[in-house]
């Protein structure tokens, strides 16, 4: 962690360094503006996300002949700070586009001044705004609805009718509930709990006890990270006998720690790209989510474990590809160059990535489909794709 | 709710009230000799339980180095005011009891991190790491501080605890742990009722270890001076009780508690760096119902808050702490209209 953290700083101050020096003697080059939380309760998301970024800028260093230069900054999971890099970003290293960061609240600090400073942001986890409002953000994160219509469509696929629902009592456990009350229904599917409990909590008890009292078919699960694992404890401790959903603020190597065998046979939806190898070879984000693979172990020396880093790869993708298509109109590092990068990410057409097939329009901050999520079960402490 | 559901809400209380008797005590405890409300008590749990997991996992726990970092610094000033007091014969002790003896458990800890050491064994040297702890900062923060106010006091410790808990977040990460169960007995009892062996083994400690407080305070020397020290630290000075000792007794103790804590609910319960503030903070609202001074009360106090939560959490998930913070409301009122106010304002003049 420390070392990595030298290792960045010393590679943006490189590619600081590097920038003044050859800006002047070459066409300007390409200049990415990443801040992720390298440090914080966030930085179980944050280092993935810049890991992923290294990896990205290896695979993919130039466009159109043009050198790509990546500045990373530390938000130390604060929105706040979060804000003042992307100034920073903007004003001092003159970045072409942002990218960032591994808390909703820190990304929408950064979409904001992104709007202010008319600089393009290609976010890396969910956003919650009006893409009418501020029209210079978009993300390659799936839509939480998305990825909840494929819980329940597995669902009624495995018969079931009435489902329990426990969550985190924050925007989190808000979020998945109403994804699941939307997408229930049309499935003829009965919502017949709402327990919530804090990340903090100790025990699940009560709740899981309320919830084996009504005998739903099956739980679903809204928690995140390690905290999520409560409620697959609870519900083994209490035998229960119906399928467990999650959902994609599980796919985390700490929850499968903690999660241990309660979490066996769990369903929950993901980006493909955690499942590469399993995919069948016709499926159009294979290819490049396994040459993903190789490159971030070539970079980082370590195997890719989450799906945060194919997060900053495929926004990089997304990046690369709308920056060749607005290097036709304007240079590189002036404004007119930034609007034109703006209109080509939401004219991007087709572009695979790790996760998914991304095609953004205007007015909408994402650009996914049905091909950016699969179904994984949790058997015996590995991910395996459930078709 | 049926007779089924109310059984096993109350089992779950009476283990997790089990714990806050525990760190109940701790609090009111160190309070009474000291009046230090001792903030950083859960952090010590976390610690704990943290370090065991550390074990499991093959790792060395950083809890060795901020013991080592820490037995330094109170080594140091404790040379330092033996010479300001141009008493420097009596360094090799201070070397002794400051340096030499926190390092014990150290040294302990680094040899039982390797795989192959048995788990009692890490259970074991897991509590003893975190032990220290406590009467280190108590001789760092605590002593020079003693005849502050216990405003002051109060906010030393929660300047402490948010000390430990970043560095709780530095050592050991964002993320949860969990280690293997202690036991993974099953008590049947009548139709389809059933008790987990972990849940008796955490009302067992709370059940023994209240026993044998009771038996130190009553039957022991040390306990009397602690004793003596809670009800009037003057006299107790003048029939020659040193306080500055009896203080590091309690902190111990007290440490001791939360090591223990630690490990007993860390198999239950996914902890995290910050985990232990909120078990100090449900102990703390157990410590005001005993009025910071009745360790019965504190004991009755305690559960009814694992209780109240565990029946919360039935009816409204979403509420249960707030009504376990509830429970204070009525309780300050009542002990406002009950007790005497003279005796603490008159016990502030004094200092």
């Amino acid at each position: 962690m420390k070392n990595l953290m030298q290792t960045l700083t010393r590679g943006a101050l490189a590619a600081a360094l590097t920038a003044c020096g050859v800006a002047s003697a070459l066409a300007a080059d390409l200049k990415v503006g990443l801040s992720v939380s390298l440090s914080g309760p966030n930085s179980s998301l944050g280092v993935p996300y810049a890991k992923g970024m290294q990896a990205a800028l290896a695979y993919k260093g130039e466009v159109n002949g043009r050198k790509i230069q990546l500045v990373v900054l530390d938000d130390g999971s604060d929105p706040t700070t979060a804000g003042r890099n992307a100034r920073k970003l903007i004003e001092d290293e003159k970045v072409d586009v942002l990218m960032g960061t591994s808390g909703v609240p820190s990304a929408i600090a950064m979409a904001q001044v992104g709007k202010e400073a008319k600089t393009p942001m290609i976010g890396l986890t969910p956003i919650l705004l009006d893409p009418n409002e501020n029209p210079w953000v978009m993300t390659v994160a799936q839509p939480t609805q998305l990825m909840i219509d494929a819980v329940v469509e597995r669902m009624k696929r495995n018969n079931v009718k009435t489902v329990g629902y426990i969550g985190f009592s924050d925007a989190w456990g808000d979020l998945v509930y109403e994804a699941l009350m939307k997408a229930a229904p049309g499935a003829g599917i009965k919502v017949v709990s709402n327990e919530r409990y804090a990340r903090a909590d100790a025990s699940v008890t009560g709740q899981v006890l309320k919830i084996v009292a009504l005998r739903p078919d099956a739980v679903m699960t809204g928690g995140a990270g390690t905290p999520g694992a409560l409620p697959f404890l609870a519900l083994q401790e209490r035998g229960f006998k119906g399928g467990v959903y999650g959902q994609h603020g599980l796919i985390n190597p700490d929850f499968v720690r903690v999660v241990g065998a309660a979490g066996q046979n769990a369903l929950m939806p993901t980006g493909p790209v955690i499942v590469a190898e399993q995919l069948p070879a016709d499926y159009p984000t294979k290819k490049i989510a396994t040459d993903f693979r190789a490159v971030f172990q070539k970079v980082n020396n370590a195997p890719t474990s989450d799906a945060f880093s194919a997060y900053s790869f495929d926004g990089w993708l997304v990046f690369a590809d709308a920056a060749s298509r607005a290097m036709k109109k304007a240079e590189p590092g002036t404004p007119e160059f930034r609007v034109a990068l703006r209109d080509a990410i939401f004219s991007t057409k087709e572009v695979v990535g790790t996760h998914g097939v991304y095609t953004f329009k205007p007015g909408s901050l994402y650009g996914v489909d049905e091909r950016a999520r699969v179904i994984v079960k949790l058997d015996n402490g590995q991910w395996k794709l459930a078709p | 709710m049926n007779w089924d559901v109310a059984l096993i809400l109350v089992t779950d209380g009476l283990a997790n009230g089990a714990v806050y008797l525990l760190a109940g005590l701790g609090l009111v405890l160190i309070f009474s000799v000291t009046r230090v409300v001792f903030v950083p008590f859960g952090d010590i749990a976390a610690f704990a339980a943290l370090s065991l997991a550390a074990f499991e996992t093959g790792r060395v726990p950083p809890t060795i180095g901020m013991v080592a970092v820490l037995a330094a610094l109170a080594l140091a000033t404790e040379i330092g005011s033996l010479l300001r007091r141009g008493e420097a014969a009596r360094i090799p002790k201070a070397v002794l009891m400051w340096g030499v003896l926190p390092a014990i458990p150290c040294v302990l800890a680094w040899l039982a991190a390797r795989p192959g050491v048995p788990v009692a064994v890490h259970i074991a040297v897991a509590v003893l790491l975190v032990v220290p702890i406590a009467p280190l900062l108590a001789r760092v923060v605590f002593q020079p501080i003693a005849d502050a106010s216990v405003l002051v006091l109060l906010i030393v410790s929660l300047a402490l605890h948010f000390l430990l808990s970043g560095l709780g977040l530095l050592f050991f990460g964002p993320e949860g742990s969990r280690t293997t169960p202690l036991t993974s007995a099953v008590f049947t009892l009548g139709d389809g009722f059933t008790v987990s062996g972990q849940v008796v083994l955490m009302v067992g400690a709370a059940v023994v270890l209240s026993g044998l407080f009771f038996l130190v305070f009553e039957r022991t020397v040390a306990g009397k001076a602690l004793r003596a020290t809670a009800v009037n630290r003057v006299g107790a000075r003048l029939v020659g009780i040193r306080p500055v000792r009896t203080a590091l007794l309690a902190y111990g103790c007290a440490s001791l508690l939360a090591g223990l804590i630690g490990v007993l609910i860390a198999p239950v319960t996914t902890m995290y760096y910050d985990s232990g503030f909120i078990i100090g903070l449900k102990a703390f609202v157990a410590a005001i119902i005993g009025g910071l001074v009745s360790y019965p009360m504190t004991a009755i106090g305690a559960l009814a808050v694992g209780v109240v939560e565990s029946f919360a959490s039935f009816w409204s998930g979403a509420l249960k702490d707030v009504i376990v913070f509830s429970l204070l409301i009525p309780v300050l009122m009542l002990r406002s209209f009950m007790a005497a106010h003279s005796e603490e304002e008159e016990d502030e003049v004094d200092q």
